[in-house]
């Protein structure tokens, strides 16, 4: 897996230490020491750069090429799932996938917003972007978990809704509008994951859960900060200083309400290992699910509307 | 509709005076069609231009006096102002431009509501202002509209929401996005009792604000020439790497789409509300006092056209 940038050091040491390490077992030299040595110094560097990550280097992480997408986490965290194609009206958008699956045996309905795994799958789903009858397709996923009663589970992973002539033609505004409106009304238990970006209004689509989660080194904002940066300082190189400026990462939004939970990631991301973040993720669920159980249609409404009633930061004037 | 008026862009705002020094400001050439009018014609017609109907922004104030019967309306807004939750700073920070913001409206955020009577009818108008930093929605905004929305429904008002807004602000960041779920959550108590909800999209609605209440309208008007959508025209022209056909996006344009109910001429909005929320709340249909367009003596031509 291709390093990030700023991981570059680390993945320099790694290939040091196993360098050296081949060296030991094909001559008589002792190694041991020395690789020691290196080994707590690549663990010093690990935490120097994990534990203080930048908002621009989680935007990174967020988007890390081998970051699990929707359908990684689909096949790691459920069992059965039997993807549903089509909105009923237009077309089959690849940029959202969804469902049936058993959560540890629960049925459930799952929608994801799903990004390409390589450059030829990027292509084929639009980079996770959606098109208005993707929104469409999302919506009547929601109806069919609404109707039978199912737990609807949401993946959010979006550089955000498809700004192109076509997707504008057929209502881009009016079906994200549209999903929004469809969620203020499940009578149904719904926790939307953000599991790698989320990017502005095609996020927020699917995201009106009851529980709203989002992974370590996952991001969510109103705008990507390269075009925040693009409009502010007519550079979209600008992104990171952007980044800073938009707080968009897990832990900032945990402070304003935005998330509920932030579910941990093993060091150095998701991408280092899907096993572990896919359990972490599977964990978050089934806890969320057990809490919101027994709850009845009114409440399960009732809820997710106060939750999303109480956001916002403002002064009351008196 | 002729072709040539569903394809025209509009035009750059601008404004020429031919008053002399001593004299106010009397004429206004049309940005459209060029034509000088009278400004106190212009006024009357609600700053559509009577020769051609370019329709000029609207102070919100001036809005609401065209709506609705004369002297029912009572401000309700005004309630909470902007914080700085994220302390943001790009090329000014974000507590300058609010300041700016509410000298330059003498409010404290893009939202002016209230309620009031439409030919007799019980409404809650909620207008945003474009003045106040391009109508952007962040926490106040998305919290008034919240409130406007839930007062309607507490006084069984119908709700009619004239929208003016390049989309969710970009200061407030997440919070601004999250409040395009908070207001649909008000809009659904709206609907359980069975109170109308009316959007006017006036130019521009975009991002964020079309992405949400504008655009589930029970009934969704158009005001003539508004650009619509969810990207901006630049994003897409980045995005596409071609140029935009003309009339992409404007009300006309999502009329002919299937996504707005009609087209209205701001001067037909009492009426139109009027007949609409009556018919929807299945009551008589209300007298409407139609709006007065008075058109003033004009003046001889050439005693303003003079110069010192
Ligand atoms: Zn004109």
């Amino acid at each position: 897996m291709p390093a990030l940038e700023f991981e570059k050091p680390i993945a320099d040491l790694e290939t040091r230490i196993e360098e050296l390490k081949a060296y030991g077992s094909s001559s008589n030299v002792d190694m041991t020491e020395e690789l020691a040595l290196l080994e707590k110094r690549l663990e010093r560097l690990r935490s120097e750069t994990y534990d203080k990550l930048t908002r621009w280097q989680r935007v990174q992480l967020a988007r890390a090429p081998g970051r699990p997408t929707a359908l990684d986490y689909i096949g790691k965290v459920f069992t059965d799932y039997q993807e549903l194609h089509g909105d009923r009206a237009y077309g089959e958008d690849a940029a959202i996938v969804g469902g049936l699956a058993r959560l540890d045996g629960q049925a459930v309905v799952i929608i994801g917003q799903q990004k390409g795994r390589d450059t030829k799958e990027n292509i084929a789903r639009n980079f996770g972007m959606a098109h208005p009858e993707g929104f469409r397709k999302a919506m009547r996923l929601m109806d069919l978990a609404d109707k039978f009663g199912l737990p609807l589970i949401t993946l959010v992973d979006t550089p955000g809704a498809y700004p192109g002539i076509a997707a504008e033609e057929r209502g881009q505004a009016w079906l994200i509008a549209q999903s929004i409106q469809k969620m203020t009304r499940l009578r149904i238990p719904v926790i939307s994951v953000v599991i790698g970006e989320g990017g502005s209004g095609g996020a927020l689509a699917i995201a009106v859960g009851n529980r709203v989660l989002i992974l370590e080194n996952a991001v969510y904002s109103v705008i990507s900060p390269e075009s925040c940066a693009a409009i502010v300082w007519r550079d979209a190189k600008e992104a990171a200083k952007a980044a800073e400026a938009l707080r968009l990462t897990a832990k900032d939004l945990a402070e304003f309400d935005i998330v509920d939970e932030i579910i941990p990631e093993p060091k150095g991301g998701a991408h280092n290992d899907p096993a572990g973040s896919s359990d972490e993720l599977k964990k978050a669920l089934l806890k969320h699910l057990a809490q919101m159980h027994g709850m009845d249609k009114p409440a399960l409404l009732a809820s997710r509307a106060e939750r999303f009633r109480k956001l916002g930061v403002f002064e009351e004037i008196a | 509709m002729t072709l040539e008026r569903f394809f025209r862009r509009r035009p750059p705002q601008q404004k020429e005076n031919m008053a002399n020094d001593d004299l106010p400001d009397l004429w206004s050439k049309c940005p459209k069609c060029n034509a000088q009018v009278y400004n106190k014609e212009l006024e009357q017609n609600l700053r559509v231009c009577p020769k051609c109907g370019y329709h000029h922004r609207i102070p919100v104030k001036r809005r609401i006096e065209g709506l609705l019967d004369m002297g029912s309306f009572q401000v309700t807004s005004g309630k909470v102002k902007a914080k700085d939750p994220l302390e943001f700073v790009d090329t000014d920070t974000y507590v300058a431009k609010l300041e700016r913001a509410r000298k330059k409206t003498g409010r404290e955020s893009a939202v002016y509501a209230g309620r009031g009577t439409l030919a007799g009818l019980p409404v809650v108008v909620c207008v945003m202002d474009f003045e106040f930093a391009g109508g952007s929605m962040g926490s106040s905004e998305g919290e008034e509209i919240t409130r406007a929305i839930e007062l309607a429904s507490q006084e069984d008002r119908s709700m009619i929401l004239v929208t003016a807004s390049g989309g969710a602000r970009m200061m407030e960041g997440a919070l601004s996005l999250m409040q395009m779920a908070k207001t649909t959550f008000a809009l659904e108590q709206l609907a359980d009792k069975g109170l109308p909800y009316i959007t006017i999209l006036a130019d521009p609605t975009t991002g964020g604000v079309a992405a949400s209440f504008a655009a589930i309208g029970d009934i969704v008007i158009g005001e003539p020439d508004a650009l619509i959508g969810f990207a901006g025209q630049r994003v897409i022209e980045q995005t596409v790497r071609q140029s935009l056909p003309d009339g992409f996006q404007r009300s006309e344009f999502y009329e002919k789409k299937g996504f707005i109910d009609m087209v209205v001429d701001r001067r037909q909005h009492r009426e139109t509300l009027a007949n609409l929320i009556a018919a929807l709340r299945n009551q008589a249909k209300p007298e409407v006092t139609a709006l007065e367009i008075k058109v003033p003596e004009p003046p001889r031509t050439g005693l303003f056209g003079r110069r010192k």
